[in-house]
């Protein structure tokens, strides 16, 4: 245990310091660029830098390839390279809009190195009931995974801070459970997305200077299924981020396909105070935003901080969670 | 606060834990044999036909509470 404390800071350090020193110049260098986009929840319609996934992928990946060399081990190289692939995926979409398909199976690839690594275990482990032995399903799982995470996590990123700081607070009750469970090189890989996330938040949050993009997004989600994977932990990592899902299933129920979410129509509109209200369309999709503001119109700060409160509750679950793996019935 | 949609979470989790509990109960110590080398793909077909429909069933549990949710908020 001891040992593990040098390797963490370092790491954590670095995933912290590099986002938080490194994003200001790639604001700078992609506004000097004209890559700025129309941020649609301001009144005054202020240009926002994106994509800002460059300064996440350095973070995350520079902070456990440090842990790698600390700790040799598979898992923590599949995490690395499994990540690096989704941030190119999401770039490519980034610079080119893909269909709504190429996302989701660009991002089954990703998996790749999980699979050829053998960086997980194919027994999925429920609370209460113990594991389940399912050696073909779960390599299902684990193609499936990558694509959800970087999915659902990329389909919450549609407010001020909302994306990084949701990641932030699931990666942070994630790096508990895996404490929790004594799995303590793979907490400290949750940890550095944790960190590496909370720096990027520093500028993302409401009223935003950079955007993630899809490149950000992705990279958040498909690091953070990575970890799920080869912490073990899947069952406990998808009811960390259960709001995200519930978005997700709440879109999918309501559009019964998968689609880009740049082909959609806005769920909400907005009101002479320029607080968000849902709308009127009938064919606009449910999402948690307008499950949100479906009482009354909110303020895109004061619905991040419903979400904010949402991921707390779903982290707190996990947790308990987590103790309960203890236990058998 | 959204207590609606924390009930929502709520119910999920324990959808999550109860399915959970089912897969292991009746999936896990599922086995065929009889068939030789084909037994490993038949166990595994099998265990993927219930969990499909293990799924399907939250799916409609979950689109069910979603409905009373919404009626909820919408008669707030």
């Amino acid at each position: 245990m001891e040992q593990l404390i040098i390797p963490a800071i370092i790491a954590i350090t670095i995933a912290f310091f590099s986002v938080y020193g490194l994003t200001p110049f790639v604001i700078r260098a992609l506004e000097k660029r004209n890559i700025t986009v129309v941020d649609a929840n301001k009144k005054e319609k202020t240009m926002v830098a994106r994509p800002g996934g460059l300064s996440i992928i350095v973070g995350i990946e520079s902070s456990l390839i440090i842990l790698y060399v600390f700790f040799p081990i598979s898992e923590i190289l599949a995490v690395i390279l499994t990540t690096f692939f989704a941030f190119v995926v999401g770039l490519i979409d980034d610079k080119k809009t893909m269909g709504g398909w190429f996302k989701p199976l660009a991002l089954a690839f990703c998996a790749a190195p999980i699979l050829l690594l053998g960086a997980y275990d194919s027994n999925l482990a429920f609370p209460l009931f113990g594991t389940v032995q399912i050696p073909l399903l779960y390599m299902a799982l684990v193609v499936f995974m990558i694509p959800i995470m970087g999915n659902t996590i990329n389909s919450i990123d549609v407010l001020n801070g909302v994306a990084s700081g949701f990641i932030t607070i699931a990666s942070f009750a994630l790096s508990i459970c895996l404490f929790i469970l004594q799995n303590y090189e793979v907490g400290i890989v949750s940890l550095c997305l944790a960190f590496s996330s909370l720096a990027f938040y520093k500028y993302h949050k409401f009223p935003s200077k950079v955007f993630p993009g899809d490149s950000g997004a992705i990279t958040f989600g498909a690091a953070y299924g990575g970890i799920a994977i080869i912490g073990g932990v899947e069952v406990i990592a998808a009811i960390a981020i259960l709001p995200a899902i519930i978005n997700s299933f709440l879109f999918l129920s309501s559009v019964k396909k998968i689609v880009e979410h740049r082909e959609i129509k806005n769920p909400t509109s907005h009101t002479d105070d320029w607080k968000l209200q849902t709308t009127s369309e009938n064919h606009a999709p449910i999402t948690l935003v307008r499950l949100l503001i479906a009482k009354k119109p909110l303020s895109e700060k004061q619905i991040g901080y419903e979400i904010f409160k949402l991921a707390i509750f779903s982290g707190i679950l996990a947790i308990i969670t987590a103790f309960m793996m203890g236990v058998t019935i | 606060m959204s207590i609606p949609i924390f009930s929502f979470i709520f119910a999920m989790w324990v959808l999550i834990i109860v399915g959970g509990g089912l897969m292991v109960v009746f999936i896990g110590p599922l086995s065929f044999s009889g068939a030789g080398d084909l037994d490993p793909l038949i166990n595994s077909g099998a265990k993927v036909l219930i969990a499909m429909i293990l799924i399907f069933i939250w799916v409609i549990a979950l689109l069910k509470i979603k409905n009373w949710i919404f009626r909820k908020i919408t008669n707030q």
